[in-house]
């Protein structure tokens, strides 16, 4: 008997996205790609969820953006970016020949620019996919609005899912009564594939100034702190849909990933824990080889959706 | 210039007063070199509650070898953390960061530091001094405690000090020292950083002398390195990030100072 080890297969499938390994980073902590490079080889990355990409240009929200809470962050950033033209002449060509997957989170504020953003981005070649943002809780129109119905994020899900005939994600809300019932509506209007959750709404105060820590008074939570949230929504998610579950929400280990992974999601994203270590995504990807090898898995897709529960 | 991470070995931690302490750190590995006015992101072990990492500009260099040091006021559960630190321990950097002070056209430079925002005003000074400028610096607090090591910066000019109580140096504000008495004053460049309400006053002063201005902000940020976007600054160029646009920034282009 040989001692050698075999190394187990750590890609996955998420509809026509082939990832190399499980492991995404979260739209909004990784920039564009660029931003990490003197710290990890990023085409060692499963993928990469761009910053959020709107029709036009937008100023985000007003300083101060974030306040640390315990075991995480609120942020109010409220998707500050250059537009989608700006994205193709300019961040496009410095990314485009990346050999992980880079997948642009789409977001605006009416289904018509959504529409004109994901219609834009299906020529780019190196674009297979976008996740639609219909879960930002730090804009006053559009964002997180689409995502709380079940009917408006089935019409905004319809809508581009005509204009846009590759990878479509839909990133999901946690701040809803039922996520599970979203989850099949937009997986009912063509969604290829679900991803969750964005940030839970939050709130910090000053008390020496009696103030909110951040200028839109409410923000998104994100963080080690909501990951037990996040777990529990992502579970009962994969239970209820057929299409591949995208879970995050605090993952900064190894142990994290695999939770999610066992709890039904096909890939993962890791969010805030880029800020906190910019190399933490290649420790996560060779901690979850290193539990398959462990246990004997000879495939990471041999422990998705594998929790027992009896 | 490139970015990187390392495990930092404390070799000293002076304890300045109840509030203030300078971390004295080793590399194991050669430092890239690090520019005035640069940061660095500190990982705080041992604080279970906080996550993020904190900010702080580097105060001494010492590239032969291979050192550097960080003045450190606490202000909450993560800077409390860091001042237990102790010979042996380790300090987890991300380094260097963000832009750097931009060397004078003129030969007299005027740099003022409020509190521990005289922390990054020790490595310009030595720079300036270096380039055979004149220097003077003038630092302010709220009381004596709040002086930190104004010795250190006689070998490179003249030091100056306000407090608002008067316990050392002259009574008042920065902006109120006698150095700004005269109608002509003889600095082609003024550094300042410190609380915002004095920035700002120094840059209001510095602009009705006539005088280039470039201040150092300390605005909350996440990352570090560009990609959460929280750290912004409102500039007559849209929205700067104060982490790799900044922290260093000439006040003529700050939209909320003018």
């Amino acid at each position: 008997m040989s001692d050698s080890i075999i190394k187990p297969d750590l890609s996955v499938k998420v509809h026509n996205l082939n990832l190399k390994n499980p492991v995404m980073t979260a739209s909004g902590t990784f920039g564009y790609g660029p931003e990490f490079e003197d710290f990890m080889d990023v085409n060692l990355l499963g993928g990469i969820l761009t910053k959020a990409c709107t029709s036009k240009n937008r100023d985000g929200n007003r300083y101060p953006r974030m306040a640390e809470t315990p075991m995480g962050m609120l942020n109010s950033v409220g998707l500050q970016n250059k537009g989608v033209d700006y994205f193709i002449q300019n961040i496009y060509p410095k990314i485009k020949d990346y050999t992980t997957e880079v997948i642009v989170n789409v977001s605006d504020s009416t289904v018509e620019g959504y529409m004109e953003v994901a219609e834009k981005l299906l020529p780019l070649e190196k674009i297979s996919g976008i996740e639609l943002n219909i879960s930002c809780p730090n804009v006053k129109e559009g964002g997180m609005a689409f995502g709380t119905s079940c009917p408006m994020a089935a019409s905004v899900t319809k809508a581009v899912r005509e204009v846009y005939s590759k990878t479509l994600i839909v990133k999901l809300s946690p701040n809803v009564t039922n996520i599970a019932e979203i989850a099949r509506a937009v997986e009912d209007e063509g969604a290829d594939s679900v991803s969750l959750i964005n940030t839970l709404l939050g709130m910090a105060i000053d008390i020496e100034k009696r103030k909110p820590m951040l200028s839109t008074i409410t923000g998104g939570l994100s963080g080690p702190a909501v990951k037990p949230v996040a777990l529990r929504m992502v579970w009962p998610v994969a239970n209820a849909v057929k299409i591949p579950v995208i879970g995050m929400g605090g993952i900064s280990n190894a142990s994290d990933a695999i939770e999610f992974l066992l709890a039904g999601a096909t890939a993962i994203q890791v969010g805030t824990a880029n800020f906190i270590d910019p190399a933490v995504c290649v420790k996560i990807i060779d901690g979850i080889e290193d539990y398959l090898i462990r246990h004997k898995f000879s495939s990471v897709n041999d422990i998705i959706g594998k929790l027992n529960i009896q | 210039m490139k970015r990187t991470i390392h495990d930092f070995r404390v070799y000293q931690n002076d304890h300045l007063s109840n509030d203030y302490f300078v971390l004295y750190l080793d590399c194991p590995e050669k430092m890239p070199e690090i520019l005035p006015g640069q940061f660095v992101q500190a990982l705080v072990e041992h604080s279970p509650a906080t996550y993020l990492r904190r900010p702080f500009s580097v105060y001494h260099v010492d590239e032969q070898l291979n050192r550097m040091a960080l003045m450190i006021k606490v202000a909450g559960i993560g800077t409390a953390a860091l001042m237990k630190l102790s010979a042996g321990d380790t300090l987890n950097l991300i380094y260097p960061l963000g832009n750097s002070f931009e060397m004078p056209e003129g030969d007299h430079a005027l740099l003022i530091g409020g509190g521990v925002g005289i922390a990054p005003m020790y490595m310009l000074a030595k720079r300036l001094h270096d380039l055979g400028k004149k220097v003077d610096v003038l630092i302010g607090g709220r009381t004596s405690k709040d002086i930190i090591e104004p010795n250190l910066y006689r070998e490179f000019g003249n030091v100056h000090i306000t407090t608002d109580d008067g316990s050392l140096g002259e009574k008042g504000m920065v902006t109120q020292h006698s150095l700004f008495s005269g109608e002509n004053l003889p600095f082609s460049k003024i550094y300042a950083c410190g609380p915002d309400p004095m920035m700002r006053a120094v840059s209001n002063l510095a602009k009705s002398k006539g005088i280039d201005c470039e201040v150092s902000l300390e605005n909350l940020m996440a990352c570090g390195i560009g990609a959460c976007l929280c750290c912004i600054v409102e500039t007559n160029e849209g929205n700067k990030t104060s982490c790799v646009e900044g922290p260093v920034f000439n006040t003529r282009d700050l939209k909320a100072w003018q």
